[in-house]
């Protein structure tokens, strides 16, 4: 019951409140900075779900480079609805990953995170390279999404005819936000999510016990690059453009401090992560030169006295994975 | 009876050393069978071989006619050989209850996207999962535990966490890593008449190692005894208590430790 209060809270903050506080006071890039973490946590709660099977995923940012690009080509040079493009982002990134997963995922620590640091790498020497994806120059003037209509009657009007895109922007990441983590904490507590669980905690006991972890292995991995993916190509329809610098090592790392710094042992720990890292950054802008060093500063504190993250300060029982 | 387990032949090489050298024997339906020896004899990599952890590097394992050595763990689970482990392999912040519910997977009818969804089958699943779950532990009787986390249990009752799990997958071979040890005399009879029941009531053929002589001795039907990766002996516990290869084979080590 609590939950369902909790849910129907923050569905209202996240859909009414937060809009019409902007309205009020005028900070309309607020909703640049609220799609922004929108947009990071799907990404992020893609690098969570490869933490829950033991694996530290350094790589995210190659697979929303790679789903900023295969939407933006899609829309651009064959004329794809973005909404058609969206999910064939991720489904594409999925794939990629598949391929990669296989030889990868048997690494275990620091080698998998290793190998998954140095993707990111590759995806933007390869959009570099590419004729497809236009080199340094990147994929510009991408139109705004278009209109959705079912028997004449217009489901998601033309992005480019609205009075406020943002505003459309910010609806649009916030309801797949939260698509993203009702199907997470879904996951978590189904049958695969206990699975999961099993393997993180020890992996020669789940495979005796019937478990085909390598296979397991690659399917969350899959879940967790299309949720990359599509986070990569929301960012790249908003601002119009893909650069092989979209997505950069940094990024990885940082989708990966979202889930550390939110708690790697609840589903909703990626969300609160990126909202308060993202924030955070920002709210330092002032100390000007120190602000990397005051930053990086908080975090070590904060992970040394939190090592299960933010959440863990209270939530205990709400929202907790698989309990 | 009949041949239900058969290792043929079986070799296990690590660079120069030879932990096991063409051990041949076989299980037969229904029997417990202990394989002892000193430290080093070979008995953890002969158990690894079986259960398709380790491969081997010549010979084979066929359970019912059909090979199992050289596969992976989880066929060779879904085939109904499973083994248990030493006390410090198992899900630590799952409680115990939970634990046997994860280890049902074999059991499972519905698909992972059919949990997701939560279909028919699905949920007929997890409720039987629920129930076969309750009637583990009242079986075991560690109905006292039912809740609690595995990391906070005793050393003996991790043991019987071990043989829930492995009897959750519903398993017709079970291969028991050391049952006994660092038990008490008392912790030890309740085990040995533990998996006495597991034989009798539920039909498991159960293969063991172990260190635990007079365990051993009342517990196996017959005993294969290795020794520096040879196996030396094979016969009833009487037999192998008076065969004179195994007593110089212990002399070598503890004296006391063979119980005899």
């Amino acid at each position: 019951m609590i939950q369902w209060t909790g849910l129907l809270v923050f569905l209202i903050a996240v859909f009414v409140l937060v809009p019409s506080y902007i309205a009020a006071s005028g900070r309309t890039d607020f909703y640049y900075t609220l799609t922004s973490v929108a947009l990071l946590s799907i990404a992020s709660a893609g690098v969570w779900l490869t933490f829950y099977i033991g694996r530290i995923n350094i790589g995210q940012g190659a697979f929303a480079l790679i789903g900023a690009y295969v939407s933006a080509i899609l829309v651009t040079k064959a004329g794809f609805s973005f909404w058609l493009s969206l999910p064939l982002a991720g489904l594409f990134a999925a794939v990629v990953s598949v391929l990669i997963g296989v030889p990868i995922l048997r690494l275990r620590g620091v080698y998998f995170a290793m190998i998954t640091l140095v993707l990111t790498q590759v995806v933007t020497l390869t959009a570099l390279a590419l004729p497809v994806t236009n080199g340094a120059k990147g994929i510009t003037s991408i139109p705004l999404p278009g209109e959705i209509s079912v028997f004449g009657l217009t489901v998601i009007p033309d992005f480019a005819g609205l009075e406020n895109p943002r505003l459309a922007f910010y609806y649009t990441s916030c309801a797949l936000m939260v698509l993203t983590f009702a199907a997470m904490y879904r996951l978590v507590n189904s049958r695969l999510g206990h699975l999961c669980r099993s393997m993180q905690q020890n992996e020669e006991l789940a495979s005796s016990i019937g478990v085909n972890i390598a296979h397991i292995r690659v399917i969350v991995f899959a879940i967790s690059s299309f949720l990359g993916g599509i986070g990569g190509a929301m960012f790249g329809s908003i601002a119009q453009s893909v650069y092989p610098s979209s997505f950069q090592v940094t990024d990885s790392v940082n989708f990966m401090l979202n889930c550390f710094l939110g708690g790697l042992g609840y589903v909703f720990g990626p969300m609160l992560g990126t909202l308060v890292l993202y924030f955070g950054w920002d709210l330092l802008f002032e100390l000007g030169r120190y602000q990397l060093l005051v930053y990086s500063g908080m975090l070590i504190i904060l992970m040394l006295f939190l090592p299960n993250g933010l959440l863990s300060l209270r939530l205990r029982g709400k929202g907790v994975a698989g309990r | 009876m009949s041949n239900l387990l058969e290792v043929r032949h079986v070799t296990r090489k690590f660079g120069g050393l030879t932990a096991n050298n063409n051990i041949s024997f076989s299980v037969n339906e229904n029997e417990i069978l202990s394989v002892i020896g000193p430290n080093g004899a070979g008995k953890s990599t002969l158990f690894k071989m079986i259960s398709s952890f380790l491969p081997t590097s010549s010979g084979e394992v066929l359970y019912r006619g059909e090979r199992i050595s050289n596969l992976k763990p989880h066929t060779v689970a879904r085939m109904g050989v499973v083994r248990t482990f030493q006390e410090t392999t198992i899900f630590k912040s799952m409680t115990v209850r939970e634990s046997i519910v994860v280890a049902q997977h074999l059991r499972a009818k519905a698909s992972l996207a059919g949990y997701f969804w939560g279909t028919k089958s699905a949920r007929e699943d997890v409720e039987s999962f629920g129930r076969y779950a309750d009637d583990l532990i009242d079986f075991l009787g560690i109905s006292a535990i039912r809740n609690e986390l595995a990391s906070n249990l005793p050393q003996g009752n991790l043991r019987a966490l071990g043989l829930a799990i492995g009897l959750a997958t519903d398993p017709k071979v079970l291969l028991l890593d050391e049952p006994f040890a660092g038990m008490n005399h008392d912790e030890t009879m309740r085990m040995v008449q533990l998996v006495r029941k597991v034989r009798d009531d539920r039909g498991v053929t159960v293969l063991l190692v172990e260190h635990d002589m007079p365990a051993v001795m009342s517990i196996s039907d017959r005993i294969i005894v290795l020794n520096f990766g040879e196996m030396i002996a094979e016969g009833t516990p009487t037999e192998i208590q008076n065969n004179q290869k195994v007593i110089e084979a212990y002399l070598g080590s503890a004296d006391d430790e063979i119980g005899i």
